[in-house]
């Protein structure tokens, strides 16, 4: 197991290495001057060279990225300059946010997107399994940012039955205290079950707009590998055996189908936590999305990079532990390992 | 998205099973399947609009008269018109050509990139397979979305550099399956039969495993070519689209997500649907297409 | 009851259900009274205006959190708006104010304290202006433009009485310390969290407030929020009525406007102008609306190089451009047109006042043929990301115009971020922009927008010897008090500008606030951000 793990870690290290230089020159190829940003509306261009040195950014390329390593070796990601804080805090503080937001759309879109996809493979060919197709591909047609602003003009503008979209809570409430960051479950640990609620209601609409994006890989991988196990021996052995076709479907059928939609599940979330940024964005959402897009405008380099580099952390992290559970609950796999 | 392409094994048929039979299941496959006809026809239309579409439209989606600025949808104007007076089914129409193109080119330019250093990686194994692989999985630790993002702001937001930025953020995902059918057929017998009677590596390459590979990747090009619309549309909402005034879906949408909350609503709406109806189209075709291409594995 | 109210009442009802521990709501209620919600795109990214970089947001934090030594009385315009008197000084920390020959002496209030409880002194206030005029960037050049450049013109008389000494007469010296950079800092505290690499304690104050103004910051999340809490023992104005403030900041400016329509947020003073016409339209809010002072919106033209060295090629811009057109699907009227002057009307002695110019595309065509670019020419037309709202659909206007007269333009947006230093560079050809000068005097904004020194700010690169010496003219004739020269030089150097046309002024913007109809006491300030010592929920 742990020779595993580390085989699998040392083969992520190359291409964490090829995200560290390609955002860093990246960032550095950006339009807008960080010196003549910080030295103020008035600035000479002597005042503007002072800044650019104070930054260190007056010298070659090499020495930057030099710095940039030595910094990161020691933890220290830079400070942002469009919010001034350093760039490791305000991840640490975001992360959470993303998560918790990313998490609870993967589950109102798995809620949602596998029966709809057991529904389309059991009536395969069926009007119902052509209307689950279009249900869950206008889903995915429709930009992000329209579908969250137009659930916000509808539930809270008009029906009035959303809260605000003013972020993570409602601005008269406060935040629980923070011991996992998801305000749902620290409310809960807490015991403040009006929090809690607020929490809640802030987080429906931007889960549900994330949710209703990511319905059509889950519901389309959920058909196919039905489909695959209905056609099965063992389904076949099961029918035969003079079971209820309920009883088929969902012991026999849905349970074996569920293996490959786990393994989805953790490419869909880490497409999900780089695609909600523009959610966050129209939702006012604290995340690290909306803080990566803010900085990327104002070519603010260092929370670019470290966003950047939280998500390959988190995106290696994510498909090793996938890896890892595929060979837990399929003993297959591990024996070819 | 990514995985649920993948094929399996069992596609090393070879090469040629007939045109006509093709042909005929596709017929099958577009007038037994509604939506996947629907899907065709939608497309047809979309194409037209791309070609004639400046010829079609009865304003010059240019010009602005402010005297009717932001009209609804009336006889005169079917979709409204916009903040600068601006007929909005003209700008709709008009724009469906650079939303194809960007689909289009983008698409193009990956499958060359990463269709031809995917199958090489499949083919020839070793050294290369490792370079394409780590490249390819350089970029998929990447947020992709905030990976274009940087693409087109630091090479500058014009239509070629948000091509660019689509086709690379798209490159793993044509390496992987690419990768993987050639790595299928490398030693298959129509490809050994090649190298028996003498053909060069990089002529097989081209003239054996290509032309089987070309109908997956065809599926996928059709499912990416959505993608690559609802990117550029991403990528417009946060100011890094195409140069006003041309028009462009995303821009559209975005700048009339604006007036939504004022009622007026047609300004983000009609754009908003012709975006959601080519990206539906593209992804009910890939659909489609995969029926065609491989009967066996409808999923 | 309409089935909205009907929906939200059992909504409500539903909630209420829900939430089990209701012993909490009275409360949230009643803080919800003493607290404005103020909604804004973006928020500040430093505390303290003499920070490096510190953002228009920050100065909103620095001039409610920090006192200066004297402000500007209130007047109120014939509208009902409260607007400050640029001519008329109260004491804020000073309570008294002597005027010498070359120096002013402050008489600092007796009973000021810091926030943290010491009391306010001449040797903090010393530290503090020193700090502004030796810091650097933004506060240094504010400072400077009041002729207040080196420490030693700070001198302490006494524990409670500070001299400033002039280094030459300059009519701005005594405005520019009523701005927000000269403010009041607590030097004992900032000295004890400063480092040998940051002196002035830079890093202390970008997080803290220090100051012993009403309000001081009690949470700041950057990107996300700010809460301010009232000061209750501030002792230089009369007490503030909002207890607490929260500075929300929402991206989306649709939901901006949600919230006011729905009652959620209190005030903004940033939302597009079509929404602050319609909503004035509609009633439901009260709107705000005034002009900025000494500012204007102009499209501005490189005249270092052709084709708009030439001073005619200038001029057909200026008949070409479609003004009106700006001014109602653009602007929705709100802003002051500055253009159309009637033949024959005086050049007055005000800034900013229109030019005579119209849309004339006739006589546009026929300068261009004067000019020798009968065939017209390609050039790029750049804007302001940031400010697109306004700048897009004008720079789309101007395309279409000046495609009339063979100018084809591509539009080139140009991010915020890097504004700055392309018109630091002074090379884009066409552009429009935006410059208001804090201190409302004519001369003021002619020295840093025309004169041959080119600061930053003339990003026309214009040169005029004549230009030159009137601006000057007019300076010493404002600090020497010679009217009959200062009004001539004035007229003089308006005149110039509209016929050497190097910039356009396009329209005067209007600065606009949208509030609930329970807030009120909203005061119009040179800086136009908020002051929440006057505002007022009912």
């Amino acid at each position: 197991m742990r020779s595993i793990v580390l085989k699998r870690l040392a083969t992520a290290i190359p291409s964490l290495l090829g995200v560290i230089v390609v955002s860093f020159l990246l960032t550095r190829v950006l339009p807008g001057d960080t010196a003549s940003y910080f030295a103020g509306p008035a600035a000479t261009p002597e005042a503007i060279a002072e800044v650019r040195k104070q930054l260190g950014l007056d010298k070659g390329l090499p020495e930057q990225f030099a710095r940039y390593a030595v910094d990161l070796v020691h933890g220290n990601l830079g400070n942002s300059l469009t919010t001034g804080q350093p760039v490791v805090t305000e991840i640490a503080n975001r992360l959470p946010a993303s998560g918790e937001l990313t998490l609870l759309g993967l589950l109102i879109a798995l809620s949602t997107a596998v029966p709809l996809g057991i529904l389309a493979a059991v009536h395969e060919g069926s009007w119902i399994d052509h209307l689950c197709r279009v249900i869950v591909t206008t889903g995915v047609s429709l930009p992000v940012f329209f579908t969250g602003l137009l659930l916000v003009y509808i539930f809270y503008f008009q029906l009035g039955w959303s809260p605000a979209p003013l972020g993570r809570l409602d601005v008269f409430y406060t935040a629980p205290p923070q011991v996992t960051g998801f305000y749902l479950i620290d409310s809960l640990i807490a015991r403040d079950f009006e929090t809690f609620r607020a929490a809640f209601a802030q987080l429906i609409l931007p889960a549900a707009t994330l949710a209703i994006f990511s319905l059509a890989p889950l519901a389309r991988i959920t058909r196919g590998s039905m489909l695959a196990v209905m056609g099965s021996d063992i389904v076949r052995t099961a029918r035969a055996s003079g079971l209820t076709s309920k009883t088929v479907i969902l012991t026999y059928g849905f349970r074996n189908a569920m293996l490959p939609v786990v393994t989805t599940l953790g490419m869909v979330f880490s497409f999900l936590l780089g695609a909600n940024v523009l959610v966050e964005k129209v939702f006012a959402w604290p995340g690290i999305g909306s803080y990566a897009v803010e900085a990327l405008i104002a070519s603010d380099y260092a929370p670019v990079q470290g966003f950047v580099l939280a998500m390959a952390i988190l995106y290696v992290a994510l498909n090793l532990m996938i890896d890892l559970l595929y060979g837990v609950i399929d003993p297959r796999v591990r024996l070819e390992a | 998205m990514t995985a649920l392409d993948t094929p399996a094994v069992e596609a090393a048929v070879p090469p040629a099973t007939g045109l006509s039979a093709t042909l005929r299941h596709a017929r099958h496959v577009v007038t037994g399947n509604p939506i996947t006809g629907f899907s065709f026809t939608l497309f047809i239309l979309l194409l037209i609009c791309a070609l004639f579409g400046p010829f079609l439209v009865p304003y010059d989606p240019l010009a602005t008269n402010t005297a009717v600025a932001l009209k609804p949808p009336s006889l005169h104007h079917l979709m409204g018109t916009d903040q600068l007076g601006r007929d909005l089914l003209s700008r709709v129409i008009v724009a469906t050509r650079l939303d194809m193109a960007v689909a289009i080119f983008s698409v193009a330019l990956v499958f060359v990139l990463g269709g031809i250093s995917g199958i090489a990686a499949g083919y020839f194994g070793g050294w290369t397979d490792r370079i394409v692989g780590r490249l390819s999985d350089t970029i998929m630790a990447f947020p992709l979305f905030v990976l274009a993002m940087g693409i087109v702001a630091a090479l500058g937001n014009t239509v070629t550099n948000i091509i660019i930025a689509t086709a690379i953020i798209n490159y793993p995902l044509y390496v992987r399956i690419a990768r993987a059918e050639a790595n299928v057929r490398r030693n298959a017998g129509f490809v050994q039969a090649a190298r028996l009677s003498g053909n060069g590596e990089i002529r097989i390459l081209l003239t054996q495993i290509l032309p089987n590979i070309l109908p997956i990747m065809m599926v996928q090009m059709s499912l990416t070519m959505g993608y690559a619309i609802l990117n550029a549309a991403g990528l417009s909402f946060i100011g890094l689209g195409v140069r006003p005034p041309t028009p462009e879906w995303g821009i559209m949408v975005a700048e009339g997500a604006a007036f939504i909350v004022s009622g007026e609503w047609w300004i983000a709406l009609f754009p908003g649907l012709a975006l959601m109806l080519a990206v539906f189209c593209f992804n009910l075709l890939g659909d489609g297409l995969r029926d065609i291409v491989d009967p066996q594995r409808r999923t | 009851m309409d089935r909205r109210t009907f929906i939200k009442s059992t909504g409500a009802a539903a909630a209420g259900a829900i939430a089990a521990p209701a012993v909490w709501s009275p409360a949230r209620a009643q803080s919800r009274q003493e607290t404005l919600l103020i909604v804004s795109e973006s928020g500040p990214n430093n505390l303290d205006i003499h920070g490096v970089g510190t953002n228009v947001p920050g100065y909103e934090a620095s001039w409610n959190c920090y006192d200066r030594l004297i402000s500007h009385e209130m007047k109120t315009l014939e509208n009902g708006v409260k607007y400050y008197d640029r001519d008329k000084f109260k004491p804020e920390l000073a309570e008294d104010m002597s005027t010498g020959d070359m120096s002013v002496t402050f008489k600092l209030r007796k009973d000021a304290t810091f926030q943290d409880g010491t009391p306010v002194t001449a040797k903090d206030v010393k530290w503090s202006l020193d700090r502004a005029v030796t810091v650097g960037g933004f506060p240094t050049f504010q400072m400077k433009a009041g002729s207040l450049e080196k420490p030693e013109q700070f001198v302490t008389v006494d524990d409670r009485t500070i001299r400033v000494d002039f280094i030459r007469k300059d009519r701005l010296t005594i405005p520019d310390l009523a701005v927000i950079v000269p403010c009041v800092v607590n030097s004992e505290l900032v000295k004890k969290n400063a480092t040998a690499n940051d002196p002035w304690g830079l890093e202390y104050t970008k997080q803290n407030t220090a100051g012993s103004g009403a309000y001081r910051v009690a949470k700041w999340t950057p990107g996300t929020e700010l809460i301010f809490e009232r000061n209750d023992k501030w002792t230089c104005g009369p007490m503030p009525k909002v207890k607490r403030i929260i500075w929300r900041m929402v991206p989306s400016s649709g939901n901006r406007r949600a919230l006011l329509e729905r009652g959620d947020a209190d005030i903004s003073y940033d939302l597009p102008n079509k929404d602050f016409a319609e909503l004035r339209s509609n009633g439901k809010l009260s709107i705000v609306s005034t002009p900025y002072s000494n500012g204007v919106q102009y499209l501005g033209m490189n005249v270092t190089k052709p084709p708009f060295d030439n001073p005619k090629v200038r001029q057909a811009v200026a008949y070409a451009i479609p003004y009106q057109k700006i001014m109602d699907a653009v602007l929705y009227g709100l802003a002051n047109p500055m253009f159309g002057k009637p033949e024959g009307a005086p050049t007055e002695v005000k800034w900013p006042q229109p030019t005579s110019f119209v849309t004339d595309v006739a006589k546009a065509k026929q300068l261009m043929q004067e000019a020798g670019y009968a065939n017209g020419f390609e050039v790029p037309l750049s804007f302001d990301l940031g400010f697109a709202v306004v700048n897009e659909p004008l720079c789309i206007l101007v395309q279409e115009s000046l495609a009339e007269i063979g100018i084809r333009t591509t539009i080139n947006k140009i991010p915020g971020s890097n504004w700055r230093t392309e018109l630091n560079k002074k090379e884009m050809p066409l552009y429009t922009n935006v410059f208001s000068g804090w201190l409302d005097y004519p001369e003021y904004f002619f020295f840093w927008c025309y004169h041959g020194s080119n600061s930053v700010f003339n990003t026309m690169s214009y040169k005029n010897p004549k230009m030159d010496e009137l601006v000057e003219g007019a300076r010493n004739a404002a600090a020497t008090g010679d009217t009959p020269t200062y009004d001539k030089d004035v007229k003089g150097f308006v005149d110039l500008a509209f016929t050497d046309v190097p910039r356009i002024p396009l329209f005067q913007p209007y600065s606009n606030v949208a509030m609930q109809k329970n807030v009120s006491g909203y005061e119009y300030w040179f800086h136009r951000r908020l002051d929440y010592r006057a505002l007022v929920k009912a």
